[in-house]
Parts: structure tokens; C-alpha cells; sequence
């Protein structure tokens, strides 16, 4: 029994119906998400299953639990999991294997749970599938389980619903459900994703203590080279649903033989590394732009049965100062204000108290008419690039707006105009008419970044402007903005929750936590020598590329605990 | 929970207000002369003066207005032939046409209305409910499609239109039900039960189509959420994941929408009542209508309105009580 | 995660680009869409074709045929299935002997015209109320929010049935039909907007049009009324079988259009005193009321499909209390036990 392998997955190939009615969905084609996937894992060892959006790893982890089968989509090869093949198994087998053999630990801990349900009660209905106890013995394993990953005082929690429980815990509840009927694999599927990366980096720690604790196998699906550096024996890259790389961990983050893992591990930004040349090497003290002296944003909270409860400070006394030709970053997790921060520098929100000059005029308490004089000179990159383009406007007229609004009215010298800015930012200039959902992420935010130029600003509030694209993507984005910045003399506010992105970009760095900055200052020196433990915790969870950093930097945390 | 109560109560007294502020504006001041039609058509002007300063209508209408507000809070009197009639409290006023206290009328037909909407309830949350349970239990087959379709043909079918031909083939051509009375229940529960199965029936059955639309879709919209995959992805059995997960999702909605309705159905029993002939809160507004007689009017307009606006806030206590991660506020 | 899954956002993005002409290729593909729409085409016809058609009949809706009624037997029509004969096609009226063809033909143009007018009022001042509600002041938003409110604390029928008793006999019953339908029903609109509006107001894509100088009436014109569209339609598709049943209820209730102008919620009002003696009488209205409403119905939830497929997810159980007052909730026109606006169903009958 001990030297069979735990998974053995072969030739694995899922198709998914495409553009069928769900009526007929055998009259439409098929889109072949996963291509030929081999690998196997031993008992006890770790996987990691890394790839980009679209990339087929999600749709792996789910055929190992036999997830496809009712779907309607087509899968061929075999997936052995545990002596079981997960593609026909039927009745008791599959339920024996789906959570009794091998557990999922799905990726939105909020959705993933029943909102109506105490968690205790989820988890003891799941072990009361697998196994013949009685509800109160099930109700038992459930408060140990919880107990296991973490939970305070689990027999009371038990009994919350999720919405009670922080994302952090709530991952962990994930967590405790996997392990409540002891399978001997474990599949995460993006477990870390929506989490701040404080709570990240404990939520790893923890599933490599239970590995450790248990024995269980461990199948980690992830888009973040970062996370599996530390958490895995191997690593498999995959690419348009083929497997590109496979191979030890420290060989594949070390040294990639594929050039597809090299870009990849080119492109994460580093936040040990010293400043890319992406700004100007030496920035140029320029005129003062922007300074905001104890900004103040207040929001009326509606919580509780009350009407009117005491409203909540999102930003509570921040000063700062832009300059002409500088970036400065902004990084702080989420809740941290840094948004609402943001959309108050471009005036879209009015400033509850506090000072807002631009260029020596307040400009904090002006209304919207007196603003849109001003409007053209600071402008804002958003995050969402499915939500900041109108879906039902073509992308140049998106473009265009700032310009019509301005008055011009020559559709020949818009249009010229529009095609440059289009150019500018990497797109084609024959695309004005076309529609937002005819592009990928990145391009839509080019689009983006091309309307913001359109009125020729001398600031640019970039709002997580990288946070929903991929990796290279990313990378590809990020030097764009630098590119503008040096060519154009633009300030650059870049607020982001990824350090080391924000680390490339910036001149300057402040980290914000709960409305306030804890730090601020020349970003070399932020990173290289953070003062505020705050800002030291958040260095530390930062996950490392190198494994054997990501190891020392585990041991390092552990200890400090 | 008592502020938000707190609240809601002072918002119903304001939409009661406002109500009762529509309601004299439009009737009051509608075209027609009250006491013209209170006095009846043959009225000679001295005896149409002489009506018309017996109902205070001589008076101004803000002072009339005032006068019934005066009657809805502390009750008022009013000269009845002999002598004074006091109207207590909540004074809606008195009938024109019977000299009868508005508010005596709506509690003699209350019971009838619900009789009606309760009874139907009980039959549309069956049907209803069980129908959409077993179209999301089946989904994908042909007996689904066709649940599907008929609960759509439902939705489409006018209370008057399907009551009045199950009244001619259960009734008239096959005799299997009585015609419909109502006989109050303390009498004879087994005539009551008899006497509005029709009635019943023919509400509910249009209501249960549109409920068991509503469930199903809830709870296929359940079923498509991440939990779901989570528990499918721990082995737990289809039949389990509707009855217990889908199902429980679908209740809120569900529950929250029977409270309004039930609310609603005071005021909209009108055609079923009418159609067969029982004698409720329905059947008094007609003739009210038809008699031009005001003050009834205006006073089953409020108290089927008072319906309406208590049936809102059962719903919201209900979404909270059903759906805790609900904030009342 | 399965990468063939567009994201939330994607698929919004993508839907309405998808185009007007495309909702309508989808929605003739659909077999009850085009069944639906040759009925109502048919409707309209016959409405439009009303005088044409009894002319050709060589029958009108208002004359007395009283030599075709037994008197004996109270006034039912003589002859079999109601008096059907070569120049009666569909008989004639128990106890005043006309038409029964002509009057269902001119009925079919009562109904047509209240109901498609009553709608046309409730969107408009749904829309323009709810707009105003969305951009404007805190006041206003509170004025109109008010307003709305009391509009469905309305016990909407017994409030219509009122309304039509008082106000004088000389003044057009139609109108006035359609003028209290639609001024008692478009409170549900007014939410719908006012709330879409508010959440468009939050998207990305307002804030930077206002950030390129754009002023109110700018960006309520080129960004939100070309979203509003597609949720505005879809209500309106609802509301109108609704409408059509509330004309019919009022009428059948003796409140609708007075005789000799021929609807058939009137005639099934006649008909519950001759069912036992004449049941064609009862089942010619029913059916033609009934193949109505079923057909606007049946198209109105295939247009809902199509141009909002999420109609049902907006029916989340977490936001709160939506469903029993939400836009997907039940109109509040001035009707009873009437189709109602649920969560469309994707695969609905196929």
C-alpha cells in the first residue's frame, strides 16, 4: 500500500461545451481546457499547479475529485486517485472518494459555505456522509477539527455562521471541513487568493503543519510562483491547459528549463529586489503638485438596528505631497482606506476634513462645476477593467469623452487624437470601434490608461490598477505606466496591496492600515529598513520565490509567534 | 429590534397619513355632491341642506378632513335622527346610505376575506412550494419542462376567468362541490370548509403557479452558487443538496412574498368575492362603490391600505428573522 | 474557474454588445417566442381590423337581435352552441341578442389599447420619476422615495374601483381606464429605475466620465439610459399582461367601459349570470382573454431571457430584502392573482 501512488493522473484531457444552448449543448464545439496532462504524487508529498488565467490548473484540481462527471463536459486519460478512478467512479466510491480520500479547500471562503448554516453543522454533515456516527458525534469531530486549524473557543464559534467569521477564519473553517474525515489528500485550489498577505502567509503556514501532522498528499493550485516556493515538493507549470514545466521545486523556480516558466518567474515583481529602472533614476524634486494636509473621509455607517450609528472614519489624518515626475505608492491592505484615499485626491469624493491644494489652490470643498475646470489635470486608472470601460460604448468613444466634453467638436481631429492615445498605449488606432468585451484585461486596461491621458493630466491616481491581471500581464502594464511617466513628466499615485509591485513603480511609499499612514518615506528605505513593526509584519508574509528563503522566512515567522 | 419596530411604525403611520390625505382628495373633492347622493336622487334642495349639514359636508373641506382625523384618533360624534351616535376610536365615520358605523361593516366582513385569503394560503404554499421542489428536483427532464409550462400557463390564467369555469364544471355540469357560501366557521366548520374550497381553489391555484415559479427558480439559483459545488465536492448526495441546501435558500423569498400577499389579498379579493357571491370586505366596497357611499369607501381603502403596509413589515421582520445575515435598518 | 466561464463582469460587458439585432434573432429562435408574437401580431390586427371585420360579418357589436333570443326560457339565444348560425359566426349575447363576433373583436381593441397605453404611462413615469430619484438631491430622492411608498401602500384595485365610481359617466371610459391603470401602477418602475440607477451610479466607468468633465445630464444620457434599456423593457413586458387583466377585472367588476362599448371582461361579467344556460358565452370571452394574457405572457418571459438572463440573480437571497420588493417582484399594478415578474428561469419551457 505504501509505495502506491497516491495520484496518478494520465493523459488527461477535459473539453467543454462551447457557445451550445444549454438546451442542445451537443450542437456546439468544444473548448479543450485541459491537453494532455500527466503527473503523479506520492504519499505524504506536495504539489504545486501553477499557471495563469485560463491556464486549465483549476479544472485539474477539479477532475482529481471527479467533478466533471454530470457537467457535460468531456474528459479522456484516467485519474487515479487513491486506487479510485475519480472519471467513472460511481455511488459509494465517489462519495468515499470526494472528501473521504481527498479533500477540496475551495478558493472564496464566503461563498464556498452555506450562508444559512453554523459551520459546525456544515462540517458535521459532511462527516456524517463519510462516516456511521451520530449527530452529536459528528458535532464533536466538527469542534475538533476547528479547533485543529485555529479557531478560538471552536465549541462556541462552532455554532456562527460564516459571515461571523473573518476571511482569514473562514478559509480556515474551509480548512477544518477538509480534514474532518482525515482523507490523505488534500486539494487547494487557490486557497490564498482573496486573502490579505499577513493572513496568507498564516493560512499557508497552517496547511504545512497539518501536512506534516498527518501525512496527507497535497495538490496546490495557485497563479502565485510566491506561494507554492515555500509549500510544495514539486512543481508542474501549465499553459493553455498543457503541462510546460515539471519538475522538483527548487528546479523549477531555480532554474527553468522552459521559456515559459522563465518569463513567468521574470515578471513576478520582486519585493527583495532593489528598484528597477522603471522612474527615473533620479526623480527630479518638481513642482508641487498635490498636498493634502490631515485628510479626513468619514462614512455614516448603517450597522446595527440603529438608524444613525457614529459614522466610521475610512481615512482618518493623512498628509501627503505629490510632486511633478514622481510616483508614489500607497500599499496597504484591504480596509486599510486606501481607495477611498484615492477617489479623494481626485476629488471624486469630498474629504469629510482636512486640506486638499492643488497647485496652491484648495481645491478640497469645491463643487462639481467649479471642478470640471479642473477635472482635465487629475485623472484616475481603475482597477476593474471590466467595470471602468461602459460595455455598451465603443472603446473610442470611451476615449474621446474627455475630449468632447472639453469642447472639441472636429470629428477629424478626434478621431487623429484618439488613434495616437490608442497607439500610445499599445493598442491599434483602428480599433476605435470596438467594443469592450472584444479585449483581454490587459488591453481593456490600456484602454483605460489611454482615456486617462486623453485630457493631458498632470497627476494620474492609479487605483490597484495590475490587481486583476495576470502575472505578465501585469509586468507588461506596469512598464507602460513608468514608460508614460518619464516621457510625459506625469505624477504617478499608485496604490496597490502588492508590495513588491508597488516597490517597482515607486519613488516614494506610505503604508496605510486602518485609515492612517504607519510609514512613509523614500521606498528603498521603507523596504530595506522598515521602522514600524507593521510594516515589518507585512515584509515578512511576503511570500519568497526561493525556496529555501520561503523555508527560512516560514522558520522565522513560527518563531516569532 | 424594538427601534427598528420603533421606526417602522412611525413610517406606517405616515403612509397611513398620507393615505388617508390621497383618499379625501380624491373623493372628497371628485366631482358629485355627497349629500345629493346620500339623500338619493328624488331629494327635494331643502332636504338635500338639510342631509348635507347632518353629515358636517357644509362645512370646509380641511375642517371636514380635520374632523375625520379628530374621529380616527379620539372618535366623534355624529346626529343620528333622534339623537347622537358616538363613534369611538378609531372612527372611520358613518355610511351615508345605512346610518351604520363604517368600522361595525369591515368586522362583520373581515372574517369572510380571511377566511379566504388564509385558506387559500395553506393551498397555494402546498402546491406551490411542492411544485417547484420537484421541478428543481427534475430538472433537465421532460416532466420538468412541463411543470415549467404549466406553472407559466398559470401565471396567465385571471382569477375570474378559471373560477368561473371550474364554478361551471365542478359546480353546474359534474356536481361534485357545492356552490360557494360562506357560513361562518364557529357555526358549522364543515359547511365554512365546503362552502370556500372553490373560492379556495381558484386563488390559489393561479397564486401557486406563480410561487412555484418563484421557488424553483430561487432554488436553482441556489444551486448554482459555490456552496453547493462545496458539498457536491464532499459527497453529499443530490436529493440532500436540494432538500436541504437549495431549499432552505429558497425560503426566505418565499416566506417574505407570502406576507405581502396575504397583506394584498385584503384589498385585491375583490374579483373572487364578487364572482362568487361571498360577502366580504370585496363585495362591500362594490356596492359602497355603486351606492356612492363615501365614508365606506374611505374607510375599507385605509384598512385594506393598513393591510398592505403591515404586510411590508412582517415581510422585512421575516427576511431578518429567516436570513440573519439581513440587518434591519 | 473552468476558463471557458467569463467572469461576472465579462458577461456583463458582453451582453449588450451582443446588439439588438441579435436579442431578436434569439428570440425568434425561440419556438413560444414566435408563437407568442403571431398571436399578439394577430391580436393587433383583428383590434386594428375591428369594424372591417364585423363589416364583413355584416354584424355590428351594439344591435339588439331580440327575435333570436327565447324568451321563454329567460332570453337565452335559440339555436345551438349559443345561436350560432351563418350570420351570427360565434352566436349572439344572452338576453340582448348582439354579436358576439363583432363585440369580441371590438373588445380585443379596448383591451389592446388600455392596456399598451396604461403600460406607456406606468414606464414613463416610472422612469422619469425614478431618474429623477437616482440623480437628484437627498430631498428629492426622499420626496420621490415617499411618494413611491404610499403609491404601494395603495390597495391599488379597491383604490381603482373607486376612482372609477366617482369620477362622472360623460367622461371617456377608455381613458379613464387607462389613465388609472397606469397612474396606480408605476411605482415598480420608479423603484427599478431609481435603484439601477444608483447602482450604475457606483461603476467605474460613471466616475470616469466624470472625472473627463462630463455634467450630470451627460452622463445620465450617454451612461446610464442605454443600460437602463434592457431591465426597463423587461418590466414593461411584464406589466402589460398585467394591465391587460386589470382592464379585464374592472370591466368584469361593472366599473370598466360602460355598455354599449363591448370589452371582455364585460361580457364574462354577463356571463356568470348565463353559465348554466349558455356556457359558449362564458368560454368565448375566457379563452380569448386567456390566449391574451398567455401569449404576452409567454413573450415577456422570452424577452426577459434574453435581454437579462441574471434577472433571478438579482434575487439574491443576500441582498437582503430584495425579492418580495424588488424590480423581479411582483408589479403593483391595480390586479389580482395576475402573471407575476419572477426571476426569469434560463431553460424556461424550451
Amino acid at each position: 500500500m505504501s509505495d502506491e501512488l497516491l495520484v496518478d493522473v494520465r493523459d488527461l484531457v477535459v473539453e467543454f461545451p462551447v457557445g451550445a444552448p444549454a438546451a442542445a449543448p451537443s450542437d456546439g464545439g468544444h473548448l479543450r481546457a485541459v491537453d494532455g496532462v500527466t503527473f503523479t504524487l506520492a504519499a505524504g508529498q506536495a504539489l504545486g499547479i501553477v499557471g495563469e488565467s485560463g491556464s486549465g490548473k483549476s479544472t485539474v484540481a477539479a477532475a482529481l475529485l471527479g467533478l466533471h462527471q454530470g457537467t457535460g463536459a468531456r474528459t479522456g486519460g484516467s485519474v487515479r486517485v487513491a486506487g479510485v478512478d475519480a472519471a467513472t467512479a460511481q455511488g459509494a466510491d465517489l462519495r468515499r472518494l470526494r472528501g473521504g480520500l481527498a479533500a477540496m479547500v475551495f478558493q472564496d471562503p464566503l461563498s464556498a459555505l452555506d450562508p444559512y448554516y453554523a459551520v459546525g453543522d456544515q462540517i458535521a454533515e459532511v462527516v456524517r456522509v463519510h462516516r456511521t456516527v451520530s449527530r452529536r458525534d459528528a458535532r464533536a469531530r466538527a469542534v475538533q477539527v476547528l479547533d485543529r486549524v485555529g479557531i478560538a473557543d471552536a465549541a462556541r464559534r462552532s455554532r456562527s455562521r460564516p459571515h461571523e467569521f473573518s476571511g482569514g477564519m473562514r478559509q480556515r473553517v474551509l480548512i477544518a471541513m477538509a480534514l474532518a474525515c482525515e482523507p490523505r489528500l488534500l486539494v487547494a485550489d487557490e486557497p490564498t487568493t482573496a486573502l490579505d498577505v499577513t493572513v496568507q502567509a498564516q493560512i499557508l503556514d497552517l496547511l504545512h503543519e497539518l501536512r506534516a501532522e498527518t501525512g496527507a498528499g497535497l495538490v496546490l493550485v495557485t497563479h502565485d510562483l510566491g506561494v507554492v516556493a515555500g509549500s510544495v515538493d514539486r512543481v508542474l507549470v501549465m499553459k493553455d491547459g498543457r503541462a510546460v514545466e515539471h519538475g522538483p521545486v527548487a528546479e523549477v523556480l531555480g532554474a527553468p528549463r522552459e521559456p515559459y516558466t522563465r518569463a513567468l518567474l521574470a515578471a513576478v515583481p520582486r519585493v527583495d529586489a532593489p528598484q528597477a529602472p522603471v522612474g527615473p533614476a533620479d526623480p527630479p524634486r518638481g513642482e508641487l503638485l498635490l498636498e493634502a494636509t490631515e485628510l479626513r473621509r468619514e462614512f455614516a455607517t448603517r450597522g446595527g438596528l440603529t438608524r444613525r450609528s457614529a459614522p466610521v472614519a475610512a481615512v482618518d489624518g493623512v498628509s501627503l505631497t505629490v510632486r511633478a515626475g514622481e510616483t508614489l505608492g500607497i500599499v496597504g491592505e484591504s480596509g486599510s482606506g486606501k481607495t477611498t484615499l484615492g477617489r479623494m485626491l481626485v476629488r471624486l469624493l469630498e474629504p469629510t476634513a482636512g486640506r486638499l491644494h492643488y497647485r496652491g489652490r484648495d481645491i478640497g470643498a469645491l463643487g462639481e462645476r467649479e471642478l470640471r475646470s479642473l477635472r482635465r489635470e487629475l485623472q484616475m486608472v481603475f482597477q476593474d477593467p471590466a467595470s471602468s470601460l461602459n460595455p455598451r460604448r465603443t472603446i473610442g468613444e470611451s476615449v474621446a469623452d474627455p475630449l468632447r466634453v472639453a469642447g472639441e467638436s472636429d470629428e477629424r481631429r478626434i478621431r487623429t487624437r484618439v488613434g495616437e492615445l490608442l497607439e500610445r498605449v499599445g493598442l491599434n488606432a483602428d480599433w476605435y470601434h470596438r467594443y469592450p468585451h472584444e479585449f483581454s484585461g490587459g488591453q481593456r486596461q490600456r484602454v483605460g490608461i489611454a482615456r486617462a491621458l486623453a485630457p493631458e493630466p498632470r497627476l494620474i491616481v492609479c487605483d490597484e490598477p495590475v490587481s486583476a491581471l495576470d502575472v505578465t500581464t501585469q509586468a507588461q502594464v506596469v512598464d507602460l505606466l513608468g514608460e508614460l511617466q518619464r516621457d510625459l513628466g506625469l505624477a504617478l499615485v499608485f496604490i496597490a496591496h502588492d508590495l513588491a509591485v508597488v516597490r517597482q513603480v515607486s519613488d516614494r511609499v506610505a503604508v496605510m492600515r486602518a485609515g492612517r499612514f504607519v510609514e512613509q518615506g523614500d521606498a528603498d528605505t521603507v523596504y530595506d529598513s522598515p521602522q514600524h513593526p507593521y510594516t515589518k509584519d507585512l515584509l515578512a508574509a511576503v511570500p519568497a520565490l526561493d525556496p529555501t528563503e520561503a523555508t527560512a522566512r516560514r522558520h522565522a515567522r513560527l518563531a516569532a509567534v | 429590534m424594538t427601534r427598528f419596530l420603533l421606526r417602522k411604525a412611525v413610517g406606517m403611520i405616515g403612509v397611513l397619513f398620507a393615505l388617508t390625505l390621497v383618499v379625501y382628495a380624491a373623493f372628497y373633492l371628485a366631482p358629485g355632491d355627497p349629500a345629493q347622493l346620500a339623500c338619493g336622487e328624488k331629494c327635494s334642495p331643502a332636504q338635500v341642506l338639510q342631509v348635507r349639514e347632518r353629515l358636517g359636508l357644509d362645512a370646509p373641506v380641511h375642517l371636514q378632513y380635520a374632523r375625520f382625523l379628530q374621529g380616527l384618533v379620539a372618535g366623534r360624534d355624529f346626529s343620528a335622527g333622534t339623537g347622537l351616535l358616538h363613534c369611538p376610536a378609531p372612527c372611520l365615520g358613518v355610511s351615508y346610505r345605512s346610518g351604520e358605523q363604517v368600522s361595525d361593516m369591515i368586522a362583520a366582513r373581515l372574517p369572510v376575506t380571511a377566511s379566504l385569503a388564509f385558506g387559500a394560503m395553506v393551498i397555494w404554499l402546498v402546491l406551490g412550494v411542492g411544485t417547484g421542489l420537484l421541478s428543481a428536483l427534475r430538472r433537465g427532464r421532460l416532466s420538468e419542462r412541463l411543470l415549467t409550462a404549466l406553472t407559466l400557463t398559470g401565471t396567465a390564467v385571471p382569477v375570474f376567468v378559471i373560477g368561473l369555469v371550474l364554478l361551471i364544471v365542478l359546480c353546474a355540469q359534474l356536481q361534485w362541490l357545492p356552490f360557494p357560501s360562506y357560513v361562518p366557521l364557529t357555526e358549522d366548520p364543515q359547511q365554512w370548509f365546503w362552502g370556500l374550497l372553490l373560492p379556495w381553489f381558484s386563488l390559489a391555484l393561479i397564486e401557486s403557479a406563480k410561487y412555484a415559479r418563484l421557488t424553483r427558480s430561487a432554488m436553482l439559483e441556489t444551486l448554482a452558487e459555490d456552496h453547493i459545488r462545496t458539498f457536491r465536492a464532499y459527497g453529499v448526495s443530490e436529493r440532500h443538496l436540494v432538500t436541504r441546501h437549495a431549499l432552505r435558500g429558497a425560503l426566505t423569498p418565499v416566506i417574505a412574498l407570502t406576507a405581502m400577499d396575504l397583506g394584498t389579498l385584503f384589498g385585491s379579493a375583490v374579483l373572487t368575492e364578487s364572482l362568487f357571491g361571498l360577502p366580504g370586505l370585496g363585495k362591500l366596497l362594490v356596492s359602497s362603490v355603486s351606492l356612492i357611499d363615501l365614508p365606506t369607501v374611505v374607510g375599507l381603502v385605509l384598512v385594506t391600505g393598513f393591510c398592505v403596509v403591515l404586510a411590508n413589515i412582517v415581510a422585512d421582520l421575516l427576511y431578518a428573522v429567516t436570513d440573519r445575515r439581513v440587518v434591519l435598518g | 474557474m473552468a476558463p471557458q466561464e467569463p467572469t461576472a463582469g465579462e458577461a456583463r460587458a458582453a451582453a449588450p454588445a451582443a446588439g439588438r439585432r441579435q436579442v431578436w434573432r434569439r428570440l425568434l429562435a425561440r419556438r413560444t417566442a414566435r408563437a407568442a408574437g403571431l398571436v399578439i401580431a394577430l391580436l393587433l390586427l383583428i383590434a386594428v381590423a375591428a369594424p372591417l371585420l364585423s363589416a364583413i360579418e355584416g354584424q355590428d357589436p351594439t344591435s339588439y337581435h331580440n327575435d333570436l333570443l327565447d324568451s321563454a326560457a329567460g332570453g337565452v339565444p335559440t339555436g345551438s352552441l349559443g345561436g350560432v348560425s351563418a350570420d351570427h359566426w360565434l352566436g349572439v349575447e344572452p338576453g340582448t341578442g348582439r354579436d358576439v363576433f363583432a363585440r369580441l373583436v371590438h373588445g380585443a381593441r379596448l383591451s389592446l389599447l388600455v392596456a399598451v397605453g396604461a403600460t406607456v404611462v406606468q414606464v414613463t413615469i416610472g422612469v422619469l420619476l425614478g431618474l429623477a430619484a437616482g440623480l437628484g438631491s437627498r430631498l428629492l430622492d426622499q420626496l420621490i422615495g415617499n411618494t413611491t411608498e404610499v403609491m404601494l401602500a395603495l390597495p391599488s384595485l379597491v383604490f381603482a374601483i373607486s376612482l372609477m365610481a366617482v369620477v362622472p359617466a360623460d367622461f371617456p371610459r377608455p381613458l379613464l381606464l387607462t389613465l388609472v391603470i397606469g397612474l396606480l401602477g408605476w411605482a415598480g418602475t420608479s423603484r427599478l429605475v431609481r435603484a439601477q440607477t444608483l447602482s450604475l451610479r457606483q461603476l467605474d466607468y460613471v466616475a470616469a466620465a466624470r472625472l473627463a468633465g462630463a455634467g450630470r445630464w451627460r452622463i445620465a444620457r450617454r451612461e446610464l439610459l442605454p443600460a437602463l434599456a434592457a431591465p426597463v423593457i423587461t418590466y414593461a413586458a411584464i406589466l402589460l399582461p398585467s394591465n391587460v387583466v386589470s382592464e379585464a377585472g374592472l370591466s368584469f367588476l361593472g366599473v370598466g367601459v360602460k355598455p354599449p362599448t363591448s370589452s371582455w371582461g364585460q361580457m364574462l361579467s354577463g356571463a356568470t349570470t348565463w353559465f348554466r344556460a349558455d356556457p359558449m358565452y362564458v368560454l368565448l370571452p375566457s379563452a380569448v382573454l386567456f390566449a391574451t394574457v398567455l401569449a404576452f405572457t409567454v413573450l415577456g418571459d422570452a424577452v426577459r431571457t434574453e435581454l437579462d438572463p441574471r434577472a433571478a440573480s438579482r434575487l439574491r437571497v443576500g441582498a437582503a430584502r430584495q425579492a418580495a420588493a424588488s424590480p423581479t417582484g411582483p408589479p403593483t399594478g391595480p390586479s389580482v392573482g395576475l402573471p407575476v415578474g419572477l426571476p426569469a428561469d434560463e431553460e424556461a419551457t424550451a
